[in-house]
């Protein structure tokens, strides 16, 4: 096999102060094969391709790029020397076609902007690597899917080689993904080279030809995928076997109905009814998941129950008292209940706040935080201290803004926040979403020591497997309605599909 | 509203309404360029008032118009500078940064004019003159309207077609496009987000500068002190009517000048009437169109926000 290496990392090392981000991390990328880079957030992946792309210099080591010891230092030299990354986030001004997105930045264009030849050589591209998509559509009709693609088809527009994406599908819906991962092998079968920055082993498993497993920013394995299995991976990833469905789940005897909703109608933003009629109990001591694919009212439940979105017509009430007229800050306090919404970044965490801060949000207005409108920040600093030790938040002060924290910290720091307040009723939403391993893990547990206190958990996801193993009833919500209610138990995926898709059981009979 | 029969009196009211709308033209093409680019230009008032200034100082001691424009476009490109200074490249708050302009240019040029102009200050200066274009002036009303003027009006209709076609139509434009709904992007697309950002402040404020430069040069043919009276807020006002285009902006000019006409008109014809009751038409004209439009528009997303590179 005389295949080379189109990307050779020798013993990188990079410091932050005396945090030693990446340790002597070596990798190898063989020419057009699909490389996964696996690891927890933190462990140094985002860090390497940093490095890679120049916006950070290496402390040590050196990079090699087809077989030449290179030194990258801006990614315009790394975009010129045949690298294409496709961030996270996307990288596409909405309010611009798919065509003004890829041609943008480009270089040596002239004085006039020729899209119509730029659209000939982008349907030559679109059509090898079978990206079919309409260049004159403005990104902000796309849906997320399609403008991955556009992400991809930029980066392919200036011949790269090597095709870098970070965490590609975690914006994906379910269905947009196995359309992903075949992509990504359209593009090898192609000689392009593709990494592929992740943390879901199944995904690796499924198109990946080699990977190289992170762990604290050092490599801790690099293998082919033939040779290895999940277990293994998962192992060699957050360096301790992973609990999959095993959770600890005690029994417990559930205690008085906490929420009651009752025919509960609303409208989404655009005033199209998303809640046609839902109605359930959810009792003190159990946790209720609701599943369904994204977008069938679940956001809008959510809403309704915490304050935010008020009803077109139906009732909530919580231990019997009927709160549609209390406003978000009562609900919170008078009747004890706790949210940890689905957008950790803009509506749960002020990021520009220091952690202390985004510790205090919920309760500033009460002791320990604050008495006579005043602030107590040392208390507030204490609790903070606390919850950091408690919840294994790490970070480096809690003075530290919350925008530097990783996600995984991120949603600890709100679950503290939520938690520590004793509520008696916990609505969280899609908690696990982005999130690798251990943190899903955290989050599940802290999740299952509510329950064991007593408190209602609406357990709102859209990832299943999550679900299935925390949940003691499962609601499953479709088009703005509950097609059914079953327990774990029951939950075969031909059950669960059929209410997703909004066959009820009184249809089924 | 009888003058509107009469050919030649319409012919006369459109013609005002040009000229009453040209420098706000000039401002509102200038500022869409900063406000795409995300740079909010509330200094435009006081570039107009620094582009008067200098034409009127160029003017006088060159004792050619052309000496004028480019001393005022000079003086308008200084204030520029500042701005973009201050707001780009340091991040200062962009409406802080260009209300400070505007206090300063007030008091700068005052100050300046009477030391420099001094007992000339009252005399008239050199302008420019009408030419009229063979052929199309001589089409009825709208002939003598749009082609009976000078030299700077011309100038006009070449700057507002040059902005779109600049905006809409070059790599240059697109970058500014891109730059004002989301400089992440055009950032890591290699695109200089202070680079592209620092030279459409510039542009804007001389081409607020030429407004200035027509108002002495063109229209009254001295400098009094705080002559752009507010014709800097008006082209905000048309920039966010006219959706941040450079021929939406120049529709709705037209419309402030065609409101500021009528309200002279009303002046002459209704001397019993306080004449400051009808210099407020344009200001309430102004008010109106944004109270109707409210909503309607969408500015760029990133405008207003400085940048600053993320990464932890």
């Amino acid at each position: 096999m005389a295949r080379e290496y189109a990307l050779e990392f020798d013993q990188i090392t990079k410091l932050f102060g005396d945090f030693k981000a990446l340790d002597k991390v070596s990798l190898h990328v063989l020419e057009g094969s699909i490389h996964a880079i696996l690891g927890e957030n933190g462990a140094g992946k985002t860090t390497l391709m940093n490095v890679l792309f120049g916006l950070y210099q290496p402390d040590g080591g050196r990079i090699r790029i087809n077989g030449i010891e290179t030194v990258v230092r801006s990614p315009r030299q790394a975009m010129d020397l045949g690298m294409g990354m496709i961030h996270q986030h996307f990288m596409l001004v909405e309010t611009l076609s798919v065509i003004e997105n890829i041609v943008l930045g480009l270089p040596g264009q002239g004085i006039r902007l020729s899209l119509k030849e730029h659209i000939d050589r982008l349907s030559v591209l679109s059509d090898a690597f079978g990206f079919e998509i309409d260049p004159y559509t403005e990104i902000w009709k796309l849906p997320i899917g399609m403008r991955q693609r556009v992400e991809i088809l930029k980066v392919l527009y200036r011949d790269a080689d090597i095709v870098i994406l970070d965490e590609p599908t975690s914006v994906l819906a379910p269905n947009e993904i196995a359309n992903f991962l075949d992509g990504l092998k359209r593009l090898r079968d192609n000689g392009k080279t593709v990494i592929f920055i992740t943390h879901k082993l199944e995904e690796v498993t499924a198109v990946a030809d080699r990977i190289t497993i992170m762990q604290h920013g050092t490599v801790t394995a690099e293998k082919a995928v033939s040779e290895t299995n999940t277990k293994e991976m998962a192992r060699l990833m957050i360096g301790r076997d992973m609990v999959f469905e095993d959770l600890e789940k005690p029994k417990m005897e559930p205690g008085p109905v906490a929420v009651s909703v009752r025919d509960l109608r609303a409208q989404d933003d655009r005033d199209i009814e998303a809640l046609k009629g839902v109605s359930f109990d959810l009792q003190s001591g159990e946790i209720l998941g609701v599943a369904g694919v994204d977008g069938n009212g679940q956001r809008e439940l959510a809403e309704v129950l915490t304050g935010l979105r008020r009803p077109s017509s139906g009732n909530v009430s919580v231990f019997g008292q009927d709160v549609s007229t209390l406003s978000v800050y009562d609900r919170r306090h008078k009747t004890h209940m706790s949210f940890v919404p689905e957008d950790r970044q803009q509506t749960g965490l002020v990021l520009d706040l220091p952690v202390v801060k985004n510790a205090m949000l919920r309760d500033f207005r009460i002791w320990p935080f604050s008495k006579h409108g005043i602030l107590h920040m040392q208390n507030a600093r204490d609790m903070a201290t606390a919850w950091v030790k408690r919840y294994d938040i790490r970070l480096r002060s809690v003075d530290q803004h919350a925008r530097f924290l990783s996600g995984g910290n991120q949603q600890k720091l709100i679950f503290a926040r939520e938690i520590e307040c004793a509520p008696r009723i916990l609505v969280v939403m899609q908690p696990c979403k982005g999130l690798d391993v251990g943190a899903i893990d955290a989050v599940q547990r802290t999740v299952l020591h509510e329950r064991a206190r007593g408190t209602a958990v609406l357990y709102i996801s859209t990832e299943l497997e999550h679900i299935l193993s925390v949940c003691d009833r499962i609601a499953v919500m479709c088009a703005g309605e509950i097609t059914g209610v079953i327990s774990p138990a029951e939950a075969t995926s031909e059950r669960v599909g059929a209410l997703m898709g909004g066959i009820s059981d009184a249809d089924a009979a | 509203m009888d003058f509107l029969l009469d050919t030649q009196a319409l012919t006369d009211f459109l013609s005002t309404s040009l000229r009453l709308s040209i420098p706000i033209i000039f401002a509102a093409v200038g500022g869409v360029l900063s406000e795409r680019a995300g740079v909010f230009n509330i200094s435009l008032e006081g570039c107009i008032l620094a582009g008067a200034f200098g034409a009127a100082v160029g003017a006088f001691l060159s004792g050619t118009p052309i000496g004028g424009l480019f001393l005022g476009i000079a003086v308008a490109a200084c204030a520029g500078m500042i701005l973009a200074g201050l707001a780009v490249g340091l991040g200062i708050n962009q409406l802080v940064a260009g209300i400070a302009i505007n206090i300063l240019m007030l008091g700068m040029t005052s100050y300046l004019a009477r030391l420099i102009l001094g007992a000339d200050a009252t005399s008239t200066l050199p302008g420019f003159h009408v030419i009229a274009i063979p052929g199309l002036s001589a089409i009825p009303v709208l002939g003598p309207v749009l082609f009976k003027q000078d030299f700077l009006t011309y100038l006009m209709y070449a700057t507002v077609a040059l902005a779109w076609w600049f905006l809409y139509k070059t790599p240059w434009g697109l970058n500014v496009r891109a730059i004002g709904d989301f400089p992440v992007a055009a950032d890591s697309a290699g695109i200089s987000v202070p680079g592209v950002r620092l030279a459409c402040v510039m542009a804007s404020c001389m081409l607020a500068g030429l407004g200035g430069c027509y108002l002495v040069l063109s229209q009254v043919f001295v400098f009094t002190e705080h002559m752009s009276a507010g014709k800097g807020f008006i082209a905000l006002a048309a920039l966010i009517l006219g959706r941040w285009n450079p021929f939406g902006a120049f529709l709705a000019c037209i419309f402030f000048g065609l409101s500021d006409a009528l309200q002279l008109r009303l002046q002459f014809n209704s001397p019993e009437v306080p004449y400051q009751l009808f210099s407020m038409v344009p200001f309430v004209a102004s008010f109106l169109a944004l109270v109707l439009f409210a909503g309607k528009v969408r500015p760029p997303s990133a405008i207003g926000k400085k940048y600053v590179r993320g990464g932890k």
